[in-house]
């Protein structure tokens, strides 16, 4: 189809005198993979209930495959994970995910392919409230994969997952997105998103102060670059004092650059000759770019 | 449409039976029943009325209290569990409405209230078959009684989920359960009465009694059951017939049809407007 498959436009959300969201556009294409970031409280679970239909927006307007957001034809989209995914304790994983199975007119039999491919095949007749939470996470992404979602929302899915399952978890993103789906996903756990998301989108306070490829956000953010000089034939306390930077150990030097002396810097080094083993170009990293845009007085919370 | 609230009623038919809600419930409405049975047995016998019809007057009373209660225990966590277990935002936008939703959950709790009422009146109805004494005038009776319990068991139902709607919280609803029902199989009698004897035989008694009467789901229930016996009983309670009251015969019948699809209306609004 043509246009964004979710389109966020202006869009305010006040909970009494808090504002949660203040004038918010975001769009998402189909087979994109969006990245929500924001310190807590930020907005990113109220931006993603308001897509989902689950709160009306006080003003601006959300369409979601050019339908309102909750409408019968957008439900019919939908894949979402919520954060803390719970169950009955008492239906087991198949009955469970037959259930919803059924909601969204699959077969059962789908339901247990979708358990088997979260690794849950020996564990689906059993209770859930005898699974661990790791279990009753992949229960979630089970869930996740019935039908052919074209919305998918993932809300800090990856919390309560072991790094195996992470993998898995990320596996069926691209999947998704793959067959066409647009992906909202907000998290914390920013090391992991780096490689794994076509672009970033960064709420503060409400307001969305980024949204650009994580390349983009780099250059327009001008953070520093690192270069890391391994000393060759002269010592790095010598290299240190001809390059004007700061030796980190015994073998290397760090320089720290901005982005527009990089070039300069380099050939620099590079005139060194036999006296530089080797160089690395660090440049900033997601995390870097998020402390930039979430400025200094905001809390970063690293994954787990 | 019927096929989403299918899926949502067995499911929840599973969880009443796992959470064993129906063996409770069932164990309730057939313990009190026989008790009931072969106590009333006694005095009947030198009566001479069938012996079935008097187990039906005894049944009447119980399910007054019971049905109602059964009802509201099951029906009270309806919404406010999935509320608070935090099933609900992800429930909602599966391609199910809160109609649905709704639905589903009526059409299996009321097969829980119509299973445990089933046996607890086949059991004892049986048992004072095979007692002797009993026709099948009684039968039809006891015919009456089961649906219209049933119809009971859903006003109860639709109310327990208003109030689940309303505060979104297990605890808070089941408190308000409990208050419900003793306004609803006590209280509402006993204010009554008490109007009655202040009004010393005034127009209230006359002219409003009656009507506030067969509008509580209740008393309406007892009305058009004790009032339906094939055999004049002398029974305690309020009113004998809804006719000697001075109403339409079929006022208690009009009133405990309309309670539930009222109530059940209602909850769906409530729930429509409860966020996620």
């Amino acid at each position: 189809m043509s246009g964004p498959a979710i389109s966020i436009n202006n869009v305010s959300k006040r909970y009494r005198k808090q504002v949660a969201l203040d004038g918010v556009s975001l769009e998402v294409a189909p087979g994109e993979r969006v990245a929500l970031l924001g310190h807590n409280g930020a907005g990113k679970t109220t931006l993603l209930k308001l897509v989902l239909g689950l709160t009306p927006s006080d003003a601006g307007e959300i369409t979601v495959l050019g339908a309102p957001p909750g409408s019968a034809a957008a439900r019919r989209a939908y894949a979402y994970l919520p954060e803390n995914v719970a169950f009955h304790k008492l239906l087991t994983g198949r009955e469970q995910i037959a259930m919803l199975a059924r909601l969204k007119g699959e077969s059962a039999q789908r339901a247990a392919e979708s358990l088997e491919r979260v690794g849950l095949g020996d564990a689906m007749d059993r209770r859930i409230g005898t699974y661990s939470k790791g279990m009753r996470q992949r229960l979630g992404l089970a869930q996740l994969i019935i039908g052919q979602p074209q919305i998918v929302i993932l809300d800090e899915p990856t919390s309560g997952l072991d790094p195996i399952s992470r993998e898995m978890f990320y596996s069926i993103v691209v999947e998704l997105a793959e067959a066409g789906a647009a992906v909202i996903h907000s998290s914390h756990a920013l090391t992991e998103l780096e490689a794994r998301t076509d672009r970033i989108a960064i709420l503060r306070n409400g307001k969305l102060v980024a949204d650009d490829q994580l390349a983009q956000l780099q250059i327009n953010a001008n953070l520093p670059i690192r270069l890391r000089v391994q000393a060759g034939l002269e010592s790095a306390d010598s290299i240190a004092e001809r390059l004007g930077g700061a030796r980190i150990n015994g073998q290397a030097v760090e320089l720290i650059c901005q982005p527009g002396e990089k070039i300069a810097r380099l050939a620099q080094v590079t005139s060194l000759g036999e006296s530089v083993r080797d160089i690395d170009v660090i440049p900033p990293s997601l995390e870097d770019v998020y402390r930039h845009y979430c400025g200094p007085d905001a809390t970063l919370e690293k994954a787990p | 449409m019927t096929g989403r609230i299918a899926a949502v009623a067995a499911a929840e038919l599973k969880i009443a039976l796992r959470n064993r809600w129906i063996l409770t419930a069932t164990f309730m409405m057939t313990a009190f029943g026989l008790v009931l049975a072969l106590a009333g047995s006694a005095p009947a016998g030198t009566v001479g009325a069938d012996r079935l019809t008097v187990t039906v007057a005894s049944l009447a009373t119980l399910s007054v209290y019971l049905v109602p209660l059964i009802a509201l225990l099951l029906s009270y966590d309806a919404i406010a569990g999935e509320v608070e277990r935090g099933t609900l935002p992800l429930l909602l936008t599966y391609p199910v409405s809160r109609r649905d939703v709704l639905a589903g959950k009526l059409v299996a709790q009321l097969t829980v209230v119509a299973l445990a009422v089933l046996i607890g009146f086949g059991i004892t109805a049986a048992a004072v078959w095979a007692a002797g004494g009993a026709s099948l005038s009684g039968l039809r009776d006891l015919t009456r009684l089961y649906a219209s319990a049933v119809l009971l068991g859903g006003t109860f139902l639709a109310a327990g989920f208003c109030l689940s709607a309303l505060t979104r919280q297990s605890a808070a609803a089941a408190s308000l359960a409990i208050a419900i029902w003793i306004v609803a199989v006590v209280l509402f009698d006993v204010a009554l009465l008490g109007a009655v004897v202040v009004d010393d035989g005034g127009l209230f008694t006359t002219q409003i009694f009656p009507w506030l009467l067969v509008a509580g789901p209740t008393d309406a229930f007892r009305l058009f059951n004790l009032s339906g016996l094939s055999v004049e009983l002398e029974t305690g309670g309020l009113g004998g017939s809804a006719v000697s009251l001075g109403v339409p015969g079929w006022a208690p019948l009009v009133s405990m049809a309309l309670w539930p699809c009222v109530l059940v209306l209602f909850a769906a609004f409530i729930f429509r407007r409860c966020e996620a």
